[in-house]
C-alpha cells in the first residue's frame, strides 16, 4: 500500500515535469503577452523593457531552467494579468470548480444507478427506450448548446404561443409549455457563505444552491447519459451471469438479485470509467464555467490562454495533471476496497 | 433571566429600528454591470486601456472630461486660461476631499502628472508637458516645451491621485508609488481618488464592489447610484442572458447579433452610440509593389462596399467611413464620403496594368473588433472582383500582434482609436513615414509614406489657432482620401443594454466611459 502511493507520487512528479516541459515548449505559439500589457502607443523601446523584465528574451533552455529553479521550491510565477503568484490565483478559482464537479457528479450518481438498473431490468418497456433515445441525444448535443438552451428556457424564459390561445386547450397548453425564467444565469451569487481560506461555498444557502443548479445541469448532461448506458450494459451482462441465475434458482427475491448480488458487481468497471471521466469534467468545466460565467478554474484558464498569460497557463496545466493522477490513485484505492481479489503493490501490474 | 430579557428586548428593538429605516433605504439604488472586461489594474498609470480609463471616472475625476459632443466640461478643474503660446494655468476646485480624507489641492496634481510622465503607458503621450507648478494650492500653471494645442485633450487623462495616500513605503519596503506591470504594487490594489465611488472588495476578474463616497464634492449631480457590483462577462452570449434574466441592469458591447433581441425584449432597453473606432485595412507596399501604385490602391478603396458591410454584416451596428476622423473631431471632413464604384475600380486597375489582377496574403484577428473576421472575409470576397485574389489568415488577438508586427503579409487589418481624442493622433501613428527613431507611424503596417500629408499634420500640431488647426487636419484627411493611404471601412458603433428604470443614455458617450456617478435610477 505505502509502495503503491509512493510510486504514485513519482507519477504526479513525472506528469508534472512533462507537462511544464511542454506547455514551455508551445508557448511562442500562445502569442505575445506583452502587446496586452500595454497601451497601444507604447513605442516599442519601451515594450522590448517589458519583455526583458518579464525573461521573455531568453532562450527556451534558460527559461525553462529558471522556472524549474523556481517550481522546485514552489514559486510557479507571477501571472501577467493578477499580478500575483500563479498558484495563489489557481488556489482562488480551485474552489468554485471543485463545488462545480462535486454537485454534476452528485447529479450523475443520483440519476444514472435508478435510471440504468430499471432499463437494464425492464429493456423493453417504454421507459427504458425513452431513456435510451434521451440518452443518445444528450450525447451528441455540446455542452455549449445545452447551456444556451438552459439559459433560454430557465433564466430567460420563453413564450410559447403555437396553440390558438382563444380556446382553452390552447392557451392552457401555451402556459404549460411557456416558461417565466427567473433563474441565476450567471456567477456564483451574492450568497456565499464562507468556509476558510479561499473557499466560499455555493452548497449552504438557497440563493448560492440555486446559481449552482443550471451549470451543474449542463456539465452533467454529457456524462449522465454515458453512465447510463454503461450501467445498463454492465448490468444486463451480469444478470446473464452463473451467480445471478443460481441466486434466483435458490428463489431469494428479486429485488434482492437485482440490488444486492447484481448492482455490486456492476459498480465496478463504473468506478474505474467513472474516476477516469471526473478527470475529464474538470476539462469539460472551461466550457460550462464560460458561459455561465462560473469563476472557476475553467474560465480563468480560457482568459488566461487570450491574455497570453504564460505561468498562469502552464501552472494551471500542471494541476490539472495532479488532478488527473490523485483520482486516479483515489479510484484503485476505492478499487481495492469493494473487489478484495484486486492487491495494490508498487509492482507493475 | 433579565439579561436573556435584555438581549431579547434589544433584537425585538433593533429588528423594528431596522423596519422603519427600511423606506429611507429603499431610495438608495444598486447597480448590478455586466461588463465585458474587467479593468487590469486599480492603478491608473500602470496601463492605458479602455478598463482602466472606466474605473479612472468611477473613482477619480478628471481635470476636464468630454461632453457627449466633444466639448470639455470642468471637473476637478473649474476654469482654464492660456497666458502665452506655452504656459496653461488651471484653477482648481475647492472643498473637494480625496476617499481617505485627505484634502485635494494643487500639489495632488502636479505629483500626478509628474507621476504620468513616469508611467510607460502614458510617457509618450504627455511627452509635450515640460513641467508642472502649483502657483498656489488651487492653481496649477502647465509648460509645454512648444505650443500645444491639446492640453486640454491631455488633461481628460489627468485623473488627481491622492499623492499623500501614496507617498511612503509598504510593509515590505516597495514605495506606494511604483509603477510596475503586472507586480503586485500598492497602487494597483489600492486606491484613493475623488471620484463618486470607492472600491469597498475586490477580486480579479470575478467581481467587484464599490459604494457611493458620501463627501463626493459634485453634490449637484443628480445621480442616486449608492452600490455597485460589477461582473465581468467576457462571453457575449452569456452577457446578453444575464441583461434579458434581469440578473444584472446594465451592460457593454451588445453583439450585432443581439441588437434586436435587446431592443424588442421585455423589460430592457438598448442604447447605441455611435464610436471612435476606425476600423480598417493597411496595404503592405514592401511585399506588393501594386500597392505603391496610387491607382492600385484606389481600386482597392473603389471595391469595397462599406455601406454594404455596415448595413448587412453589422446590421447597422457601424457608420460608414471615408476618413480616420469620425463626427466631432476637429479634422472631421464632411465633404469625404465612402465611394464605393465597382467599375471605376476595374478601370483604375486596367490602367495600371494589373488587370489580370495579382494574389496576396490578408491577416485580421477574430477576437478583437466586432465581427472583425467576417468582416475580414466580406472584404476578401470584394477585392476577388477586381481580380485581387485573397488569401486570408484569421487568429486570436494574443497572436495577431505578433504577427502584425512582423510586416510580412500583404494586408493587414486595424482598429484604431485615438488616444487623445484628436485628428492628427491617426496620422501619426497610422500614415506617417516610419521613422524608428521618433515612433513615428508606428503602426504603418503598409510603409505608407506621404511627406506632404505628414507636414501638414505636423504643422497642426503646433498651431494653437484651433480653427485654423482643424482646416489643415481637414485638408489632410482630404489628401489622404484622395492618395488612398489607409483602407477605410467604418467606425464601430457602441451599444449598451440596460434594464427598465435605468437611465443610461444621458452618461454614455462615444468613448465608452459611462460617467455612472451621474446615473439616476427610477424604478
Amino acid at each position: 500500500m505505502i509502495a503503491f502511493l509512493i510510486k504514485r507520487l513519482m507519477h504526479a512528479v513525472l506528469v508534472m515535469f512533462v507537462i511544464s516541459l511542454l506547455a514551455f515548449a508551445i508557448q511562442d505559439n500562445l502569442g505575445d503577452p506583452v502587446a496586452q500589457m500595454v497601451g497601444q502607443s507604447v513605442p516599442e523601446s519601451e515594450r522590448q523593457a517589458l519583455r526583458e523584465r518579464l525573461g521573455l528574451t531568453d532562450p527556451f533552455l534558460v527559461q525553462y531552467a529558471r522556472f524549474a529553479k523556481n517550481a522546485v521550491q514552489g514559486d510557479f510565477g507571477n501571472s501577467y494579468f493578477y499580478g500575483e503568484p500563479a498558484l495563489e490565483v489557481i488556489g482562488r478559482h480551485l474552489p468554485a470548480t471543485l463545488e462545480l464537479v462535486f454537485a454534476a457528479t452528485l447529479i450523475i450518481v443520483l440519476f444514472s444507478v435508478p435510471i440504468g438498473v430499471y432499463s437494464a431490468i425492464k429493456p423493453r418497456s417504454l421507459i427504458s427506450r425513452f431513456f435510451m433515445s434521451a440518452s443518445i441525444i444528450g450525447i451528441s448535443i455540446p455542452v455549449f448548446l445545452t447551456a444556451i438552451v438552459l439559459i433560454q428556457i430557465f433564466s430567460i424564459g420563453i413564450t410559447v404561443s403555437i396553440f390558438p390561445d382563444a380556446t382553452g386547450w390552447g392557451s392552457w397548453l401555451n402556459g404549460l409549455l411557456s416558461t417565466s425564467g427567473n433563474m441565476p444565469s450567471f456567477g456564483r451569487g451574492y450568497d456565499l457563505v464562507h468556509v476558510f481560506g479561499s473557499w466560499d461555498t455555493n452548497l449552504a444557502t438557497l440563493s448560492g444552491l440555486q446559481h449552482l443548479v443550471l451549470p451543474a445541469v449542463s456539465l452533467a448532461s454529457i456524462m449522465l447519459p454515458l453512465f447510463v448506458r454503461l450501467i445498463r450494459a454492465e448490468m444486463m451482462e451480469v444478470m446473464q451471469s452463473e451467480y445471478v441465475k443460481y441466486a434466483r434458482a435458490k428463489g431469494i427475491s428479486m429485488r434482492r438479485v437485482y440490488f444486492v448480488h447484481a448492482l455490486k458487481n456492476t459498480m465496478l468497471p463504473v468506478i474505474t470509467v467513472g474516476g477516469v471521466q471526473i478527470g475529464t469534467m474538470v476539462a469539460y468545466t472551461i466550457l460550462t464555467e464560460t458561459v455561465f460565467q462560473w469563476p472557476g478554474m475553467g474560465l480563468m484558464f480560457l482568459d488566461a490562454i487570450n491574455r497570453a498569460d504564460i505561468p498562469l497557463i502552464v501552472s494551471y496545466l500542471m494541476i490539472v495533471g495532479v488532478i488527473f493522477v490523485v483520482t486516479n490513485t483515489v479510484v484503485d484505492l476505492i478499487y481495492g476496497l469493494v473487489n478484495p481479489t484486486v492487491k495494490l503493490t508498487g509492482k507493475p501490474a | 433571566m433579565t439579561l436573556k430579557k435584555t438581549i431579547l428586548a434589544s433584537v425585538i428593538g433593533a429588528a423594528f429600528a431596522g423596519a422603519t429605516l427600511m423606506p429611507l433605504a429603499a431610495s438608495a439604488e444598486t447597480l448590478r454591470i455586466g461588463y465585458s472586461a474587467d479593468f487590469e489594474t486599480l492603478d491608473l498609470h500602470e496601463q492605458l486601456s479602455g478598463g482602466v480609463l472606466r474605473f479612472s471616472h468611477m473613482t477619480f475625476d478628471p481635470l476636464v472630461r468630454w461632453t457627449k459632443d466633444f466639448e470639455f466640461e470642468p471637473r476637478l478643474a473649474t476654469e482654464w486660461e492660456q497666458t502665452d503660446d506655452t504656459h496653461t494655468r488651471f484653477t482648481l476646485r475647492e472643498g473637494v476631499t480625496f476617499h481617505s480624507g485627505n484634502e485635494f489641492t494643487a500639489k495632488d496634481v502636479v505629483w500626478t502628472i509628474e507621476r504620468l510622465k513616469e508611467s510607460p503607458d502614458y510617457r509618450a503621450i504627455f511627452e509635450p508637458i515640460e513641467s508642472v507648478e502649483a502657483v498656489d494650492d488651487y492653481t496649477v500653471e502647465i509648460t509645454t516645451a512648444e505650443p500645444y494645442p491639446l492640453l486640454l485633450n491631455l488633461a481628460t487623462y489627468i485623473f488627481p491621485m491622492d499623492s499623500e495616500f501614496y507617498t511612503g513605503e509598504t510593509e515590505d519596503g516597495n514605495a506606494k508609488d511604483e509603477i510596475v506591470k503586472a507586480g503586485n504594487t500598492f497602487a494597483s490594489r489600492n486606491a484613493s481618488g475623488t471620484g463618486p465611488f470607492k472600491v469597498t472588495n475586490r477580486r480579479q476578474g470575478v467581481r467587484v464592489d464599490m459604494e457611493r463616497f458620501e463627501d463626493y464634492w459634485d453634490t449637484e449631480s443628480p445621480g442616486n447610484v449608492s452600490e455597485i457590483v460589477l461582473t465581468p462577462i467576457a462571453e457575449n452570449a452569456s452577457r446578453v442572458a444575464a441583461l434579458l434574466s434581469g440578473s444584472v441592469d446594465f451592460i457593454d458591447a451588445v453583439p450585432p447579433n443581439d441588437l434586436d433581441r435587446v431592443r424588442d425584449a421585455q423589460g430592457a432597453n438598448l442604447v447605441e452610440v455611435p464610436g471612435t473606432r476606425i476600423i480598417g485595412f493597411q496595404l503592405n507596399e514592401e511585399t506588393v509593389e501594386a500597392f505603391q501604385d496610387e491607382r492600385v490602391r484606389q481600386a482597392v478603396d473603389l471595391a469595397i462596399n462599406q455601406e454594404g458591410i455596415a448595413d448587412r454584416l453589422m446590421r447597422g451596428f457601424a457608420t460608414p467611413a471615408a476618413q480616420f476622423s469620425p463626427e466631432g473631431y476637429a479634422g472631421h471632413n464632411p465633404e469625404l464620403t465612402p465611394r464605393y464604384d465597382l467599375e471605376r475600380a476595374q478601370a483604375l486597375m486596367a490602367e495600371a496594368g494589373f488587370e489580370e489582377g495579382f494574389s496576396v496574403d490578408m491577416i485580421a484577428p477574430n477576437n478583437r473588433y466586432v465581427n472583425d473576421a467576417q468582416i475580414a472575409q466580406a472584404v476578401a470576397n470584394m477585392l476577388s472582383r477586381i481580380n485581387i485574389t485573397v488569401n486570408l489568415r484569421t487568429m486570436p488577438l494574443a497572436q495577431y500582434w505578433p504577427e502584425y508586427d512582423e510586416r510580412a503579409s500583404d494586408i493587414a487589418m486595424i482598429g484604431w482609436h485615438s488616444d487623445t481624442e484628436d485628428t492628427a493622433n491617426f496620422f501619426q501613428y497610422l500614415t506617417f513615414c516610419i521613422d524608428e527613431e521618433s515612433g513615428a507611424g508606428q503602426y504603418n503596417y503598409g510603409s505608407y509614406c506621404n511627406e506632404e500629408i505628414d507636414a501638414l499634420v505636423t504643422e497642426a500640431d503646433s498651431e494653437v489657432d484651433l480653427e485654423r488647426r482643424a482646416e489643415m487636419l481637414q485638408q489632410a484627411e482630404a489628401m489622404l482620401y484622395e492618395d488612398a493611404g489607409f483602407v477605410m471601412l467604418h467606425w464601430q458603433n457602441l451599444a449598451y443594454g440596460a434594464a427598465d428604470g435605468i437611465d443610461i443614455e444621458p452618461v454614455v458617450n462615444a468613448i465608452d466611459f459611462p460617467y455612472l456617478g451621474d446615473l439616476v435610477i427610477e424604478r
